[in-house]
């Protein structure tokens, strides 16, 4: 099993739901996060006091496969998220050593 | 029949009066007995003229006046001593409208400058002072302003302490068809608004407690007095209604009183009080200029009771000060967004706000003074010297005046004054001509200088002693911890959002 947690804009997020559900993902968990990378943040002025945004608003996913599954996921989170422009984001893929589905108790891919 | 009794009752009319008249004829004549007096009518002229002066708003009691300039004893209309139904009616919408200044309209532009975590404490510093306020008007305030038994230029009287005297009838020194209790709720509303100016700017780090006790302070020590001087009817700066006032300035609606007075305190008490924690260092950027956009709205609205209303009657040069009021800020929000755009690329929501309460402010005083033109150049100049102020004196002199009291009111009330007197019209406002015919035009401004430098020195001197004595008893600043806290939990046990995923 793979977990699979990449970090996209924001506006993005509706298109890789989508993306993902036609490869067959059946759930996923969605946080909003801050962070920079290539990007950089923004200047602000108010009243000509300067405030340098360094933290730019990302959507962070976090998705839990079976390991057959994962290169399709990882394209189609890479091919809708894309814009070419910077600050699209990251995909990092990551092994798991267990699923617990809380309701049954059922454990590994049967949970996942 | 019908046209028979049409012809027949003025005649009758006639004879009962002819009647009446040699009545009292006989009862002069028979000077010796001691008669009961009789209540002396009106002539239809008189009655009509008393009528006219609601018009007019003038006195409705002239008309009444003997070769001799008297009132003969008894002699009266149904028109002198009522309020008059229309400039009362203006005057209760005017006075609701600059309570809606300060509740939300200062709240919110406020509120959304600072931080999130002091929202509701702007908010409740606003609230606080609308209460503290009332109550102290009701017991002193009006009097010490307003009333005339000290005899004094520098303060009131005490015969309307508790709002005695205060009714329905109008008090002819203010007003000749505003009854007496509108106009001192209309006079209120600019003792809540000036104090609650003030603290913008020192958000976010004084206690709620000293706010309160400054407020106290700085309306009785510092409020009371200028605006007896400057309104009052025996003021000191009054030009406009007292002949033997010493300086001759003129001020519409409070350019003096409520702008230079709140700005210039604002400067001192923030320097008194030192910067925020972390000022300079931590970004302090505003939470939501969504709610200061909303509030800017609805200071410009409100200002047209603070404005056209502080003609105090619904006549024309109410209107004149409507009109001005809205060229102005309009002037001045295009140029402020338009400097910032020229300067930097970009017209910011904030600037609009901003440039649009500068122009209100510097128009203040000119209102209802000015014409239509002079009220763009006010905005012109409203709109840029505060702009200057705002984004580069502030910076260049460190001090964390946090909202911009000072570049705003305290800068744009300054220009506002001496413009009143470069500008002021006595075909705009004919009681310029009243007593000061030979210096508008002229030598006004020179008064007006002259004005501004003694408000400019009570306002300065009055603040940094009520700072200094409450830094030394009670304090001002609240815990550093309380600070970092924010002031809405550890003043007020709330928070102004509540975003919690549980709580949705």
């Amino acid at each position: 099993m793979k977990l699979i947690v990449a970090v996209i804009k924001p506006f993005k997020l509706e298109e890789v739901k989508d993306a993902l559900a036609a490869v067959g993902v059946e759930g996923l968990t969605v946080s909003e996060v801050k962070g920079f990378g290539r990007q950089k943040g923004h200047t602000e002025i108010y009243r000509g006091n300067e405030y340098t945004v360094d933290f730019l608003p990302k959507a962070k996913l976090e998705i839990a496969v079976p390991d057959e599954l994962a290169g399709a996921v990882v394209e189609a989170i890479a091919s809708a998220a894309r814009t070419g422009k910077i600050g699209d984001g990251k995909i990092f893929v990551l092994p798991l050593e267990d699923v617990v589905r809380i309701r049954t108790g059922e454990r590994g891919e049967a949970a996942v | 029949m019908r046209i028979t009794s049409a012809y027949l009752r003025p005649i009758l009319i006639s004879l009962f009066l002819g009647l009446l008249c040699s009545l009292g004829v006989r009862g002069e004549s028979a000077a010796a007995a001691p008669v009961v007096p009789v209540a002396l009518a009106p002539t239809v002229e008189q009655r009509l003229a008393s009528l006219e002066a609601y018009l007019a708003n003038t006195d409705p009691t002239a008309a009444l006046k003997n070769a001799r300039g008297e009132i003969p004893p008894g002699l009266t209309t149904p028109s002198a001593g009522v309020a008059g139904p229309g400039h009362n009616a203006w005057m209760m919408v005017s006075a609701a409208l600059v309570l809606f200044m300060t509740l939300p309209g200062l709240a919110l532009f406020y509120g959304g400058l600072v931080r999130a975590k002091n929202v509701l404490s702007i908010m409740g510093w606003c609230l606080g002072i609308t209460s503290v306020v009332t109550v102290l008007w009701w017991a002193v305030g009006y009097s010490l302003v307003f009333g005339k038994s000290f005899d004094s230029a520098y303060l009131g009287g005490s015969e309307h302490f508790f709002l005695k005297g205060v009714g329905g009838a109008p008090n002819p020194n203010y007003s000749f068809w505003v009854s007496h209790n509108v106009f001192a709720m209309f006079q209120l509303m600019f003792a809540i608004i000036t104090p609650a100016v003030i603290v913008g700017a020192v958000v976010e780090r004084m206690k709620f407690s000293a706010v309160l006790a400054f407020t106290v302070l700085w309306v009785l020590l510092v409020y009371c007095p200028l605006a007896h001087m400057v309104w009052g009817a025996n003021g000191l700066m009054n030009g406009l209604a007292n002949p033997a006032a010493s300086i001759k300035a003129i001020d519409f609606a409070g350019g003096l009183v409520v702008e230079m007075a709140s700005g210039w305190s604002a400067l001192v008490l923030c320097i008194v009080l030192g910067p925020r924690l972390g000022f300079g260092k931590t970004p302090m950027p505003p939470h939501s200029l969504v709610l200061c956009m909303v509030g800017t709205g609805l200071l410009w609205v409100g200002w047209y009771g603070f404005n056209a209303g502080s003609a105090v009657a619904a006549d024309g040069i109410a209107g004149n000060a409507f009109m001005a009021t809205t060229i102005a800020a309009a002037v001045a929000a295009g140029t402020w967004a338009g400097l910032e755009y020229y300067l930097r690329g970009k017209a910011s929501v904030l600037g609009f706000c901003s440039g649009a309460v500068a122009g209100l402010v510097a128009i203040t005083p000119a209102c209802g003074f000015i014409d239509a033109t002079a009220a763009v150049w006010v905005g012109l100049a409203g709109g840029t010297l505060p702009f200057f102020a705002c984004t580069k004196l502030k910076g260049w002199l460190r001090y964390d005046d946090a909202l911009d009291v000072f570049g705003v009111h305290g800068v744009g009330g300054t220009i506002g004054m001496l413009l009143t007197g470069v500008f002021a019209d006595v075909a705009i406002n004919g009681n310029l001509a009243t007593h000061l015919s030979a210096s508008v035009g002229r030598t006004l401004w020179i008064e007006q200088l002259k004005g501004m430098g003694v408000a400019l020195a009570l306002a300065v001197g009055g603040t940094l002693a009520i700072a200094l004595v409450l830094r030394a008893t009670i304090g001002l600043r609240p815990t550093i911890e309380a600070e970092q806290e924010g002031l809405d939990l550890t003043d007020h046990g709330e928070h102004g959002y509540i975003y919690d995923a549980s709580n949705i």
